[in-house]
């Protein structure tokens, strides 16, 4: 089975409610999509590390053979050729490897060649097999990242996917695959407004969903009368607590730490469970 | 006019919380929200305007003809994005894949794919009583970076105005970049976690690759004193402009759900970001 963990806002927990669901499973792939800022790995500071590259293909010009006719330039939609005192060049950081240039080239003077923008890491925490995408400083766009750490699920362990905020492209890559999607939300005016967006994002995927209203200062809350008037699921909702704050700063797992919050997890696993299946 | 941009890296660390407060303390009429995947300034500065809105064109989409389709896979075999959809006798494109780059379009030997207009987001700019840029991206789309562009285009160049507030998006990639391009100053809000502090040395890095001047505050910085003091000190070695810290007050939450900034309040969370305020405007101006 696999779970997806997003939310519209950034901060809600989505890290925290991913780590923990992973560790209550008897055996669990945490997926760390968030490639631009991934996090998980802090609080399972995993062991036996490999690393794999993430490389994608750029185009480099051959101006030996290039002849100045400039058809690649006129192509590209990304505007990362320009033509410079009679040469092609290259814009890296704005091309989106889609090998349309090298296609296009009569003279066929464009070769691709791999660069690398992350790498995917992964080790071992327990029963938690540990996958984080990091995408390197400087790089626009992770979902090539992300593609790469999606491979790594399991199919006979409880895949959790640590999704990064939003409701843009990379947002959209990391659920496709997910059985089910939790969205943490938090019970403020910006919580609710940023909730509406990835609610309409799953709804049109067609993913069933429930809801963990984080941080909660009072059981009566926007969230609450929100997901109430249009029958949505809440999952759980989870109390703010100086002490779970403060754990989690730390890079500790609560459920390692508190009886009382693994039970919070376990029951909250176990309502995924039985949505999934019925 | 200097452009102030508040970024965070790591999501919901309090930079539209500051920024807010920072456009009712400069008293600013002029200000942006680049956060374009969730903007939420809006919600407690311009609740009762109305902007005028424009629809933002991302690149074109590539739709394929089923009757002219003949099914020889040669889109789906070139397409780099998995935005070809196998049928029973045709393709289809995946309209949130798609990335525009019309490489199907080029190698149909039919000539079925067609490029069609795509609305990626709207663009919005509140102009009565101050000049307010924001947009909107659609779920699902890329291009960002490009829809970040165009908010901050339309903000007024000449200006009385000293300083224009921007509020950015949490990560590192895509949007962050083209918010960072061309502005003055960036004020990272960092949170006082492990977390938040590989996230802040991870937008620190992003900021440097642009030589922009930076400055950091921690935000709730009492949740973890031990974490927030790494943080003081990681500046003081890398020679970052520390301007202060703000503590976790409840009135904050309270103030943004009543529609209200924190500069709107008697808090100690104010009096603190007040502090802070006074320090960056000393670094910028």
């Amino acid at each position: 089975m696999k779970i997806a963990i997003l939310s519209g806002k950034g901060g809600t927990g989505k890290t925290f409610a991913s780590v923990n669901l992973a560790c209550v499973a008897q055996k669990a792939v945490y997926l760390d999509c968030d490639v631009e800022e991934p996090n998980g790995h802090l609080f399972f500071n995993p062991q036996n590390i490999t690393k794999q590259k993430t490389t994608v293909l750029l185009p480099e010009i051959n101006n030996d053979k290039c002849d100045g006719c400039r058809k690649c330039v006129d192509f590209c939609k990304f505007n990362a050729l320009a033509f410079v005192s009679g040469k092609v060049k290259v814009f890296d950081e704005i091309c989106h490897s889609c090998s349309g240039c090298f296609l296009i080239c009569p003279q066929k003077a464009i070769e691709e060649k791999p660069k690398q923008i992350g790498m995917v890491q992964t080790g071992y925490f327990n029963n938690v097999k540990v996958v984080t995408g990091i995408m390197n400083a400087g790089e626009a766009s992770g979902v090539p990242i992300i593609k790469d750490v999606l491979k790594m699920s399991d199919d006979d362990a409880l895949t959790v996917i640590d999704c990064p905020p939003g409701s843009a492209c990379t947002v959209m890559e990391s659920i496709e695959s997910a059985d089910f999607c939790v969205i943490v939300a938090e019970p403020t005016v910006f919580g609710v407004h940023n909730f509406l967006m990835v609610y309409e994002l799953v709804t049109l995927l067609k993913k069933p969903f429930g809801v963990i209203v984080n941080k909660v200062e009072s059981f009566e809350n926007q969230m609450k009368e929100l997901c109430d008037k249009n029958q949505i699921n809440i999952i759980e909702q989870i109390p703010y607590s100086y002490e779970l704050a403060k754990l989690t700063s730390m890079g500790k797992i609560a459920v390692e730490e508190s009886e009382e919050i693994k039970k919070m997890f376990v029951n909250i696993l176990e309502k995924i469970k039985s949505e999934v299946k019925g | 006019m200097k452009k102030l941009l508040i970024l965070s890296g790591k999501g919901g660390t309090g930079k539209t919380t500051v920024a807010s407060a920072f456009v009712k303390f400069f008293d600013n009429y002029i200000f942006a929200d680049c956060d374009v995947d969730a903007p939420n300034l809006h919600l407690v500065l311009a609740k009762e305007n109305k902007p005028i809105t424009n629809d933002f064109y991302g690149l074109e989409k590539a739709v394929i003809d089923e009757d002219e389709c003949i099914g020889c896979g040669e889109c789906y075999n070139k397409c780099r994005f998995d935005a070809i959809e196998k049928m029973v006798t045709s393709f289809k494109v995946d309209e949130f894949a798609c990335e525009g780059c019309s490489v199907c379009h080029l190698v149909c030997p039919v000539g079925a794919v067609k490029m069609i207009d795509d609305v990626a987001g709207e663009l919005m700019l509140y102009n009565k009583d101050m000049i307010f840029s924001t947009a909107k991206l659609k779920m699902g789309r890329g291009n960002s970076g490009k829809l970040v562009t165009e908010v901050k285009k339309q903000l007024p160049a000449d200006t009385s105005e000293r300083i224009a507030v921007i509020d950015g998006s949490p990560g590192i990639g895509c949007p962050v970049i083209a918010s960072i391009s061309g502005v003055d100053f960036v004020l990272i809000v960092a949170e006082p976690s492990l977390s938040g502090m590989s996230d802040m040395e991870r937008i620190l890095k992003t900021a440097n690759i642009f030589q922009t001047k930076v400055a950091v505050c921690i935000n709730k910085y009492d949740t973890c004193v031990e974490i927030a003091q790494k943080i003081e000190e990681y500046c003081k070695d890398n020679n970052i402009a520390f301007v202060g810290k703000i503590p976790y007050d409840k009135s904050v939450s309270k103030a943004i759900n009543a529609g209200k900034t924190i500069a709107d309040v008697d808090c100690k969370a104010r009096d603190s970001l007040m502090n802070v305020f006074s320090n960056t405007v000393s670094l910028i101006i």
